[in-house]
């Protein structure tokens, strides 16, 4: 597919094809500006390619109506380096927030946010404001909203961008726990590290267009 | 659950930005009290003419020196005129009973007239009010006629006065719903800016657009039909005031404004309140949140 956004003299993503099977684990890495979030919003459907075709778990979403976008939303948890948490929330209000809002009851969020805090290392930090948390903790309640909906895929757009090297590899240890469970895992990043560790497949982007997709790969 | 969830939102709203509530709220008021006042106008005057102009008469007078012969021919002719209604001929004896009655009050007047001194007259309805000026030219020449008068020039300075004050109040309404929009605007994008970290979540994890935006147009609508609450109030004090001060005066002369009418009007209001508020919220929306 290939995405040019108005005003730009280059395409910022160049007949780039990609496949992602469910339950992989991916990164994406390249320098700043090379496409990397282009690929995400359009996983999102923020935006849309001008040429080809985006198809998100087996939904061909190209053409999609922005009234279908919530509901199609909520099959795709995103995290991203800010946390994006709500300050005047506890911990498990901003879980259950992400569960109300579309609907679910508070039995279900009841039920379903003290387990999902439990998972991603939270028991007994329930009723912690976010200024109460550390960062690598705060990260782990966005996992855990991201997550608690149980979705097919998992967006991370540098979710260790704002963290130390160890909080950053405990919270890959949970992504890869969360990858485990069936969930595709998404990560844009920059942290050669993780990468190096992980060893899971890497496609590098330069410029719009894909340079390396490598199986158990390393940053390079 | 979630109803709970959207009519606390509203409550936390319209408490958050409470001087700016109030200030909507006051001009949607004055606004929709405008817009009811206007619309009870346009009613009576409607009434009023229908009354009025069913009853109206035009009087061909005669002259002092008129003939038996003018008189029988312009009585024929009255008669066969398709635009005539219904003629009466009102001659000198029964002028001076009128004259009587109309002046009951003033017995020195009554005492001063005699019956020769006022003029025999025909008395006609129209089948149409408006066609009074053919009746003019076509009879203000004919043999004996002194003069010809339309009650209904006298209605229409009257109407034109009501009209005109019913206008004023739909400028008026106009402006203010004017200036009511603007201010329901501002204060959904206070609203929207300040639960704008909320909004985003709720964008991330799928939570449906009218789910987002539904708080912050019901807000606006809970301010429209404060305000036309409001707007009724001023209805009703006015028609109290009015009924004891000098409009009393004009009793006569504009049937007045029942109770009935007034809540009939009250629809109008909220439903316009309501609506417009709802409206501005959403499409302020559209453009600040772009759900």
């Amino acid at each position: 597919m290939t995405k040019t956004y108005p005003k730009a003299s280059r395409p910022s993503l160049d007949n780039v094809s990609v496949s992602i099977e469910k339950g992989e684990f991916v990164f994406f890495i390249g320098p700043s500006g090379s496409g990397k979030s282009t690929i995400i919003k359009m996983l999102l459907h923020e935006v849309t390619p001008n040429k080809g075709r985006v198809v998100v778990n087996g939904k061909d979403v190209t053409s999609m109506r922005s009234w279908k976008r919530p509901h199609f939303r909520r099959s795709i948890g995103c995290v991203f380096q800010d946390f994006r948490l709500l300050p005047n929330r506890t911990a498990y209000e901003n879980v259950a927030f992400a569960l109300e809002v579309i609907g679910k009851t508070k039995a279900v969020a009841r039920r379903v946010v003290p387990e999902v805090l439990e998972l991603v290392g939270l028991g007994g930090k329930e009723h912690r404001y976010p200024h109460e948390l550390s960062g690598g903790e705060q990260q782990r309640v966005a996992v855990a909203r991201a997550f608690v909906n149980r979705p097919l895929i998992l967006l991370a757009d540098e979710p260790t961008g704002n963290l130390d090297p160890d909080t950053s590899i405990e919270i890959m240890r949970l992504l890869d726990r969360i990858n485990r469970t069936g969930t595709t895992v998404v990560m844009v990043t920059h942290d050669s590290n993780i990468v190096n560790q992980m060893r899971r497949r890497v496609i590098e982007i330069e410029s719009g267009r894909i340079v390396r997709d490598q199986a158990r790969g390393v940053y390079g | 659950m979630r109803m709970k969830y959207v009519l606390s939102e509203v409550l936390v709203g319209l408490w958050r930005n409470v001087t700016m509530t109030i200030a909507m709220i006051i001009t949607l008021a004055v606004s929709l009290f405008m817009l009811g006042g206007s619309g009870l106008l346009y009613q009576k005057v409607g009434d009023m003419k229908d009354l009025y102009y069913e009853n109206v008469e035009v009087s061909i007078f005669l002259t002092q020196e008129v003939t038996e012969q003018q008189r029988t021919d312009l009585d024929g002719k009255l008669k066969s005129d398709p635009m005539v209604k219904e003629v009466l001929y009102v001659d000198k004896q029964q002028a001076y009973e009128r004259f009587q009655q109309m002046y009951a009050d003033a017995p020195d007047l009554v005492n001063a007239v005699k019956p020769d001194q006022l003029p025999e007259s025909f008395r006609l309805k129209l089948n149409n009010p408006e066609q009074y000026k053919n009746i003019y030219d076509q009879y203000k020449e004919s043999e004996g006629v002194d003069e010809i008068v339309d009650q209904s020039k006298l209605l229409d300075k009257v109407f034109g006065v009501l009209t005109g004050f019913q206008n004023g109040a739909l400028a008026i309404a106009i402006v203010m719903a004017i200036a009511a929009l603007l201010l329901v605007a501002n204060t959904i994008q206070v609203a929207a800016y300040s639960k704008r970290r909320e909004v985003a979540v709720m964008k991330l994890v799928g939570a449906s657009n009218w789910f987002i935006q539904a708080p912050f147009v019901l807000e606006a609508v809970v301010a429209g039909l404060l305000g036309s609450i409001l707007g009724l109030v001023a209805l009703a004090v006015l028609k109290v005031t009015a009924a004891s001060s000098s409009m009393a005066a004009l009793e006569g002369l504009i049937s007045p404004v029942s109770w009935g009418e007034i809540f009939l009007i009250y629809p109008l209001m909220a439903g316009v309140g309501a609506l417009v508020s709802a409206v501005t919220a959403w499409v302020t929306l559209r453009f600040y949140l772009r759900v």
